[in-house]
């Protein structure tokens, strides 16, 4: 079963081609999780995918319909996208946010019913902010401000999630702490899950399915077990390094090189 | 200070409109000539034509709500510029507008020898929606499409350099200095009420416009990027907003000349007052930007007895020091 699914695709920001002819399909009901270094096409990609970014040539099929041809609501139904780094307006209390997660429900002619209000209640609760719903956004930390933007995803009630870097300036708690619920939302509520992330470990912990980006091409793609190899290591992240097991699951766990305390004191 | 719940806010716009109406009343009453209340509704129940009753309706009344209209339609233009540059500084001034519209009036004037405040109206228009136009072209070039701080930069360009071509041509020419520094100084004396006739259509749709974005702009002020993924077509709202901007600022500097200030202090006032959501920031902007411009208008009246200031120099001197505070917030807050 296939979420999203991409063919031919060229991307570019202007001149500049970022992606070039690219296939690439993202399986229903798993975890999948875009790797590579700064600047290889990841987030390009992951845009394009939530239509932020129109494809110069090739498609984008979301459940098997381009999205090129749904209307922008109908997409927001079916696919929720957190952005990287996004920022509330001053003064925007975590229920008003989280409100606006039924936009695309909404028109001119069908108001705030009661639907509505369950599941924006359900959004609160599976993020935990239940009791924070009066608070300013703003005065927020960091790990509950990412919680409040990812309860209003949920108030869209997506099949498909997708998020940009969403552990980025947390510190290890709380990104694991964001990881743990996106898990939750995955395995419980069986949503797809797309998202970009930075740390290789956390990402090999939570993925079903890894994606390493190169120069904006797949290098390589399955389960962090079969793919991520020191090899892999050195020709996406030109970096050194050993991989072991992670003693708690099993999962791989790299230990980069680099030159660490071999780096001696200057004498004098 | 701030009102959170809904009764609240509806209690506190409806004390806004008395409020604005008792400072129309004061604009009726008060100025050089002393004007008793008897007097004023003897204008309207008894006419005579004597000279007390036309200082009412031909002079105050006008100016009243030509007051009441043109501080509202700067104070929402201001609001909307805000929220869709995402900047706190931004007005009609500042995204060029104002100066763009002043060119072309000043051109008009001092090329074409137009005089009737009637022309002025169209023209203005016209002017406005082309700087806003070339304004957005130019802050839509280039990687990303439009953002924020393209936009301040393409209007912050346009407005230096559509003020630099009206200081060019005052100086060709300084015979019709005199005939357009007034109106540049921005006033709302003077101006008839057919002049505002002529504008109201304008006016109307520009509001409306304005009223109904509430929702959508309270979705676009989350950014871009969370719009379009909340299923919003940004485009559509970035041009209505432009459009019901082009109508308010337009009219409103072509009946009045560039008044400062009232777009970018009436919104803060606004949100500090009911928040940022703009449902109610642009039917507070209306009443607010109207009672500020009306209060700056009578007070412009008396700072130099018997000489009159005009309002958009009472305005800067309110909007300076508000600024300062404003700005010196938002480095604090960084």
């Amino acid at each position: 079963m296939i979420a999203l699914e991409t063919s031919q695709l060229k991307l570019a920001y202007g001149e500049r081609v970022i992606i070039d002819g690219l296939d690439v399909e993202i399986p229903k009901g798993k975890i999948t999780v875009l790797i590579g270094c700064n600047g290889c096409g990841k987030s390009t990609l992951l845009r394009s995918m939530a239509r932020l970014l129109k494809p110069k040539t090739g498609t984008i099929l979301l459940e098997g319909q381009m999205i090129s041809k749904m209307s922008t609501k109908e997409i927001a139904k079916q696919l929720a996208i957190l952005p990287q780094g996004p920022v509330a307006p001053e003064g925007l209390t975590v229920l008003q946010l989280v409100k606006q997660g039924r936009f695309p429900y909404q028109s001119m002619l069908r108001q705030w019913s009661t639907e509505d209000e369950e599941l924006v209640n359900k959004a609160l609760e599976a993020t935990g902010l239940d009791e924070l719903r009066d608070q300013d956004v703003d005065s927020l930390s960091g790990g509950q401000r990412q919680r409040a933007w990812i309860a209003m995803t949920l108030a869209q009630n997506p099949d498909i999630l997708l998020l940009d870097e969403p552990t980025t300036y947390l510190d290890l708690t709380h990104q694991v702490d964001i990881l743990d619920l996106l898990f939750t939302l995955n395995r419980q509520e069986n949503r797809t899950i797309l998202m970009v992330l930075h740390d290789l470990n956390l990402a090999c912990r939570y993925a079903d399915h890894l994606i390493a980006v190169k120069s904006g091409e797949i290098y390589a793609q399955g389960s962090p077990e079969d793919i991520m190899k020191p090899s892999l290591v050195q020709d996406v992240f030109q970096m050194d390094c050993e991989i072991i097991s992670d003693p708690i699951f099993g999962t791989p766990l790299l230990i980069p090189h680099g030159k660490g305390r071999n780096i001696v004191r200057k004498e004098g | 200070m701030k009102i959170h719940t809904h009764q609240g806010k509806w209690l506190t716009l409806i004390i806004s409109i008395f409020v604005l109406i008792l400072c129309m009343v004061g604009s009726v009453l008060l100025g050089y000539t002393d004007t008793s209340i008897q007097t004023a509704i003897q204008a309207f129940s008894h006419p005579t034509g004597v000279f007390d009753q036309l200082v009412v309706t031909e002079v105050r009344l006008p100016r009243a709500l030509i007051g009441v209209a043109i501080g509202g339609a700067l104070a929402v233009a201001g609001a909307l510029m805000q929220a869709l540059t995402r900047n706190p500084m931004a007005s009609p001034d500042f995204i060029g507008v104002n100066a763009g519209a002043s060119f072309f009036i000043v051109a008009g004037m001092m090329l074409f020898s137009v005089t009737s405040l009637e022309a002025f109206l169209w023209i203005g228009l016209v002017g406005s929606a082309v700087t806003s136009l070339a304004v957005y072209l130019l802050g839509s070039m280039g990687r990303g499409g439009l953002s924020p701080l393209k936009i301040t930069l393409a209007g912050a360009a346009t407005a230096m350099l559509f003020a630099s071509m009206t200081q060019g041509l005052l100086v060709l020419d300084e015979s019709a200095l005199d005939q357009v520094m007034f109106w540049l100084a921005g006033s709302i004396e003077g101006r008839k009420l057919e002049l505002l006739q002529l504008i109201v259509p304008y006016l109307t749709i520009g509001f409306l416009i304005a009223l109904f974005l509430g929702k959508s702009i309270n979705v676009l002020q989350m950014g871009e990027d969370v719009a379009t993924g909340l299923g919003q077509k940004t485009w559509l709202v970035k041009l209505l907003g432009l459009v019901s901007i082009v109508l308010l600022a337009g009219s409103a500097v072509s009946v009045a000349g560039p008044i400062s200030f009232i777009g970018v202090m009436v919104p803060h006032i606004v949100k500090g007052l009911v928040g940022n959501d703009y449902r109610w920031v642009v039917p507070f902007s209306i009443t607010i930007g109207g009672i500020v411009l009306v209060l700056a208008d009578i007070a412009a009246r008396f700072v130099m007895m018997p000489e009159e200031v005009p309002v958009g120099v009472m305005t800067a001197l309110i909007g300076i020091p508000f600024f300062l505070a404003v700005a010196r917030r938002g480095v604090g807050k960084a």
